[in-house]
């Protein structure tokens, strides 16, 4: 089963190959149709903007070749996982990601899980308690939390949770200039995890309840809900043996697709908590026309996308057993 | 009627429904019926009659939301189950009295194995180890005449095909040896030779485990074939009561003449041409608006004024047979 599992998983990788290369290709061209380059930024910056020394920076990065000269060295490259060098950072850009990712990966797992947790527990609690005030007031939570932009929910956090109260960082990683080592490290971090991971999950978890409460209200209508109570079961082993996992199933495909939307949502995050991830890094590379490393953090999201969606689909299987993989790669 | 091998005994059993207008209305309306020991009784009747409200209404499984108690008793061996409080109810559902549903495809969770799920009901109800349990849960796939009951035990229901499904969904019924089995519709959804094979073994568990059955069916060929005794339902009310051959040799009330009236016979076709297969014209009146009279009257071929003034009591004809009807005299 494991076996089969993991070759499925594979076939789906080698599947993803040519998505990864197409978005590569688009990523390319659809960048440079920003107006503006490296060579503009920096020679703004250097308060020298004269047209000799911007040919010479152009020269020096390779932007006065033709565009299809750039592409060609770019893709050359890339199939040697060779991502390039930032101009801004004066560094390789696959040691700057490196560098960042495991933040943004803490990031979205701990919105993952709170966004998926309470998003299913709320959606379960007012499906079961449907047409009480309980019910009502997630259901009112919910419509608020969804229509709230991301970084307003941010900011009144800081200005609640960190300013007012005191409770939380506002913002950074970890404690600045600290020399803690071990598990106290690692509870510095969790403490500055907290409001990011929180804002960022605000949205999903809204999008969670309301899934969750729909799917859960149609479950608990099912025949085999009506067996299970004439079986003498009572409605908490209802809940929790029957009605729980079929109801989960489509929260599940939502949060497998919504991994790339929120890699997205870590942008505003990373940058209005200063949190040192791909976000952040993305957004100041943006402003700096620092496309080698826009394009590397692209590349990256890309397998990233490609690979969630390939474990979802196995995490489906062990949820399902009506769902059974088709390891050829005929099938797909 | 009585009989000192009663199960089960309801008497004036109403349960009403709340309509969108948040008014209360019957649609199960002082039904009285008794099952004994080894006898399947089959309630018939149009859709909407309220057959199935009476199975839910005995094992008290509609939503309090919608549905209330409106009188009557329900009594297993003498113990009144709507007096019991909700946890000794569940103590008597899929123990004392079982429900097998209309749909094999639906009824069974499709992300549990079918061992698990008819273990589940046993586990529940007797103290006993999970092994002891698994075993009796092969024994009663063998019972039920499942082939290889080791290897379905592990798989899940969409392995099954509706007929295997539907003998899973038995097995759970009869897991806690019930004495009441309650089966509601429980072929319709299954094609005309799996129908027989489930019925016949409904029936011979019933004699092999001394159950008493209420078969709640629309199809009278399955009637005349399993049930000793018919109870006809109209409009939430009991029309007429007789043994099986009363019923079929000399239906009193119209409603049970024109059901049987309907059922497509061999020499209906003469010299080869088809007669056309009588029908009741209109349907079942809505539930929440019913008038004061017969609700059969304007159906009826033999509806009156008098029909429509006032709503005719159940009458014994012979002791173990009745009518509510004015017109069906003796």
């Amino acid at each position: 089963m494991w076996s089969s599992r993991a070759k499925y998983v594979l076939n789906r990788l080698i599947h993803g190959l040519p998505i990864i290369f197409a978005i590569v290709i688009a990523n390319f061209f659809l960048i440079r149709l920003a107006p503006g380059d490296a060579a503009q930024v920096l020679a703004g910056e250097a308060g020298a903007a004269s047209e000799e020394y911007m040919r010479q920076i152009r020269q020096q990065f390779g932007l006065d070749q033709p565009l299809y000269i750039q592409f060609i060295s770019y893709m050359k490259n890339i199939l040697m996982f060779d991502m390039g060098y930032s101009f801004r950072h004066g560094r390789d850009v696959s040691s700057l990601i490196f560098e960042r990712v495991g933040a943004t990966a803490l990031l979205m797992f701990a919105s993952m899980v709170i966004s998926v947790g309470v998003g299913v527990l709320l959606g379960a609690v007012a499906a079961i308690k449907d047409r009480t005030i309980l019910s009502n007031v997630i259901v009112i939570f919910s419509i608020i939390s969804y229509a709230t932009p991301l970084f307003w929910v941010g900011l009144m956090l800081i200005i609640v949770f960190s300013i007012h109260l005191g409770w939380f960082p506002t913002s950074g990683i970890a404690t600045v200039g600290s020399t803690m080592t071990g598990w106290q490290y690692a509870l510095d971090i969790a403490h500055h995890l907290v409001l990011p991971a929180v804002t960022l999950s605000f949205f999903y978890m809204a999008l969670y309840t309301r899934l969750m409460r729909a799917s859960m209200l149609e479950t608990l209508g099912l025949d085999f809900i009506k067996t299970a109570r004439a079986k003498g079961l009572s409605d908490r082993k209802i809940v929790s043996r029957h009605a729980l996992r079929n109801a989960i199933l489509p929260v599940l495909t939502m949060a497998g697709v919504q991994v790339s939307s929120m890699l997205g949502g870590s942008v505003i995050i990373e940058s209005v908590f200063g949190w040192p991830g791909l976000g952040l890094l993305a957004f100041e590379s943006l402003f700096a026309r620092d496309l080698n490393l826009l394009l590397g953090i692209f590349f990256l999201s890309s397998i990233l996308v490609v690979v969630t969606n390939a474990i979802v689909d196995v995490v489906y299987t062990i949820v399902d057993p009506r769902i059974e993989l088709k390891g050829k790669l005929a099938h797909g | 009627m009585m009989n000192s091998t009663n199960l089960l005994t309801i008497e004036g059993l109403s349960t009403e429904f709340r309509s969108p207008h948040k008014q209360w209305f019957p649609v199960v309306n002082r039904i009285d019926l008794q099952v004994t020991v080894g006898e399947t009784l089959a309630v018939v009747g149009e859709s909407g009659c309220g057959k199935s409200m009476l199975a839910h209404s005995i094992l008290r499984l509609l939503p309090r939301r919608i549905a209330r108690n409106a009188g009557g008793r329900v009594l297993l061996e003498g113990r009144d189950l709507l007096a019991l409080s909700e946890d000794e109810m569940r103590g008597v559902r899929g123990k004392d009295i079982s429900m097998i549903f209309q749909e094999p495809m639906t009824s069974l969770n499709p992300l549990m194995t079918v061992g698990q799920q008819i273990a589940e009901s046993i586990l529940e109800h007797e103290q006993c180890s999970v092994q002891v349990a698994a075993r009796r849960t092969l024994d009663l796939m063998e019972l039920v005449g499942i082939p290889e009951p080791r290897a379905r035990f592990h798989q899940y229901p969409h392995h099954l095909s509706g007929g295997m499904r539907q003998r899973i969904v038995i097995a759970i019924a009869l897991a806690c040896r019930p004495k009441v089995l309650i089966a509601d519709e429980p072929t319709t959804a299954l094609d005309v030779t799996i129908q027989a094979q489930v019925l016949a073994l409904i029936d011979k568990l019933k004699r092999e485990l001394g159950m008493g059955v209420i078969l709640i069916t629309h199809d009278l060929g399955v009637v005349a074939e399993w049930a000793q005794r018919i109870m006809v339902m109209y409009a939430g009310r009991k029309v007429e009561e007789a043994d099986a051959e009363t019923f079929f040799t000399s239906p009193r009330h119209p409603y049970s003449r024109a059901l049987l009236a309907s059922v497509p016979r061999p020499n209906d076709v003469m010299n080869g041409v088809v007669k056309p297969l009588a029908e009741i014209t209109g349907t079942v009146p809505p539930l929440d608006r019913l008038g004061g009279g017969c609700a059969f009257a304007d159906r009826c071929t033999m509806g009156t004024d008098a029909c429509r003034s006032g709503s005719p009591a159940f009458r014994l004809l012979t002791p173990s047979s009745g009518v509510a009807c004015i017109h069906a005299g003796n």
